[in-house]
């Protein structure tokens, strides 16, 4: 049985100047998936983020998302459709406190500051957040405030999250709980697109993984697939993943 | 506030009263500009066209068409707003230092217009008729005490319409405009719209005030009601006393104003610029020692919404 597209992505291409940071790159993803995007620093996976998520206007091709042409919509309209996001640079309201945060999330659905503030402390026991409800937004640890920044997504109801390394940087333990979370809240209904470079969560979360390489798509399939693919191995994963692709 | 209701039939001398009627006028600038520059981060140099414009609306109308000075500070709020959003528009997407260049330009370009426009008295201003005082026609001339209480009670329309955004839905969302577009945009916040609502707001309120500037001197000319140091008064003040804090600019106000006045007052000419050295003497200590102003010595971070 086939799903619904969830988002369907097609020959996107942006450019900077000269520079083709995404070139013509095609995906698709299905509800109830997780997709990963990896590559080497400036394959371009950033810039598919921003192009998906109205940040940026392509330059050509077409996103789709549940058949709705959203190529030049803008963020906040994106989002307001069902799409949130998180940034590389974790970025959370620093003057705000943990649930205020998560609170201006969840002001998108609610007109009621209070009924957004009971949301909000839901989304925050979801993600574990919530006896740090009451720390200011600016004195949280980078693992929590890329948690933070989880939930305030998360606040706003969407039907897809994609998440701009939510990984990078964590301790090993850290890094169990951002896993963890990312499949409950897969469990919940929503799909997700990742950026990631830790490719051990990569391996263990992914339903299909999509590699860049200067800008273009150069394979898209499952983990074991991607890992044991020689030109994936050349242009990013390196000799250390031959081997535990044989 | 049972204080400042009662403070000036105790204390009655005319320039106490005088200092104290430009305490509020100033600080309700200052809360006007509190919700645009400390709630929404739009730090604009350019609040003093509000109050011009507020103050030229209602004298023209008054002088030219005899329209009450009541219905004239409704409609000198409301093209103030209207200026606001034509300027907000354009701005839209323009932060931090670049904002404030702009509102710079903008005041600048605003006073240069007034000062050639014939039509309202181009640089001689315009003077208001003395009509037979009373409430009616919001003019007052055997005492201050009426011109007292008014601008007490705009402080607090001031106060009430921050106070309310700021525990809104829209007080959360200028925090966040203030933070960072892109976090703003993606909780679904439509950043130009929030913005354009913040500059009105504040826009409206300021010109308030400048109606009432204009019914108490009866005198109004750009060099007056328009020039860039009265911006830049009406940002120190609510720096100084904590932006982002509903109370702050009137706390700054409290503290410069009586301060600007009576240097100016005990020091006559050979004073001038004092009040200036002591201002910047003490924003330098305020932004060293509490970068969140004097309120911020009373409130933690986490009651700041409040």
């Amino acid at each position: 049985m086939s799903k619904a597209v969830c988002l369907d992505v097609r020959g996107v291409t942006k450019l900077f100047g000269g520079l083709r940071a995404n070139d013509d790159v095609s995906f698709t993803v299905e509800e109830g998936e997780i997709v990963s995007i990896i590559g080497p620093n400036g394959a371009g996976k950033s810039t598919l983020f921003n192009c998906i998520t109205g940040f940026y206007k392509p330059n050509a091709g077409s996103v789709r998302f549940f058949g709705r042409d959203i190529t030049r919509m803008r963020a906040d309209t994106v989002c307001r459709i069902g799409i949130a996001r998180t940034f590389q640079v974790v970025q959370v309201i620093g003057e705000m406190t943990v649930l205020e945060n998560v609170l201006t999330g969840a002001l998108m659905n609610y007109v009621r500051v209070g009924s957004a503030r009971q949301k909000a402390e839901e989304v925050l026991s979801f993600t574990g957040l919530l006896e740090k409800k009451d720390r200011s937004g600016s004195e949280l640890t980078i693992a929590d405030k890329k948690r933070l920044e989880v939930s305030m997504a998360l606040a706003t109801r969407p039907r897809l999250l994609m998440l701009d390394e939510s990984m990078a940087g964590l301790t090993v333990v850290e890094l169990r709980r951002m896993i963890d979370l990312i499949k409950s809240v897969r469990g919940s209904g929503v799909t997700l697109v990742v950026v990631e470079h830790v490719m051990e969560a990569v391996m263990e979360i992914s339903d299909k993984v999509i590699v860049l390489n200067s800008g273009r798509k150069i394979m898209e399939g499952s983990p074991r697939e991607v890992v044991c693919n020689p030109e994936v191995i050349q242009a990013y994963l390196g000799d250390r993943y031959r081997a535990v692709g044989r | 506030m049972a204080v400042l209701i009662v403070l000036p039939l105790i204390i009655t001398s005319t320039f106490f009263r005088h200092v104290m009627i430009l305490v509020f006028m100033f600080g309700t600038m200052g809360v006007a500009w509190n919700i645009m520059g400390g709630y929404a981060g739009m730090f604009s140099f350019g609040q003093v066209a509000f109050f011009g414009i507020g103050a030229y609306t209602s004298s023209f109308l008054l002088i030219t068409y005899g329209v009450n000075p009541w219905i004239g500070l409704i409609a000198g709020g409301l093209v103030s707003a209207c200026v606001a959003a034509a300027l907000g528009y354009p701005c839209s997407n323009l932060r931090g230092h670049y904002f404030a260049i702009a509102s710079i330009a903008f005041g600048e370009i605003v006073r240069t217009h007034f000062n050639n426009w014939k039509l309202v008295g181009a640089a001689e201003g315009l003077s208001l008729p003395m009509l037979k005082g009373g409430m009616k026609v919001f003019m007052f001339h055997s005492s201050k005490l009426p011109y007292y209480y008014i601008i007490l009670g705009f402080l607090l329309i001031a106060l009430l319409v921050c106070r309310l955004l700021a525990g809104s839905k829209m007080g959360y969302y200028f925090r966040a405009i203030k933070e960072s577009h892109e976090v703003a945009q993606v909780l679904g916040i439509n950043v130009a719209r929030y913005r354009l609502i913040a500059i009105m707001v504040s826009a409206f309120l300021t010109a308030m005030a400048g109606t009432f500037y204009a019914q108490y001197i009866l005198y109004i000319d750009p060099d007056s009601v328009m020039i860039l140091p009265v911006s830049v008064q009406v940002v120190l003040i609510s720096m100084l006393g904590g932006a982002g804090m509903v109370i702050g600019p009137v706390i700054g106000a409290l503290i410069l104003i009586p301060i600007s006045e009576a240097t100016r007052v005990w020091l006559g000419y050979k004073g001038t610029g004092i009040d200036m050295l002591v201002y910047g003497f003490l924003i330098t200590l305020i932004s060293v020692y509490q970068p969140k102003g004097v309120w911020g010595l009373f409130v933690n971070t986490g009651k700041r919404a409040q």
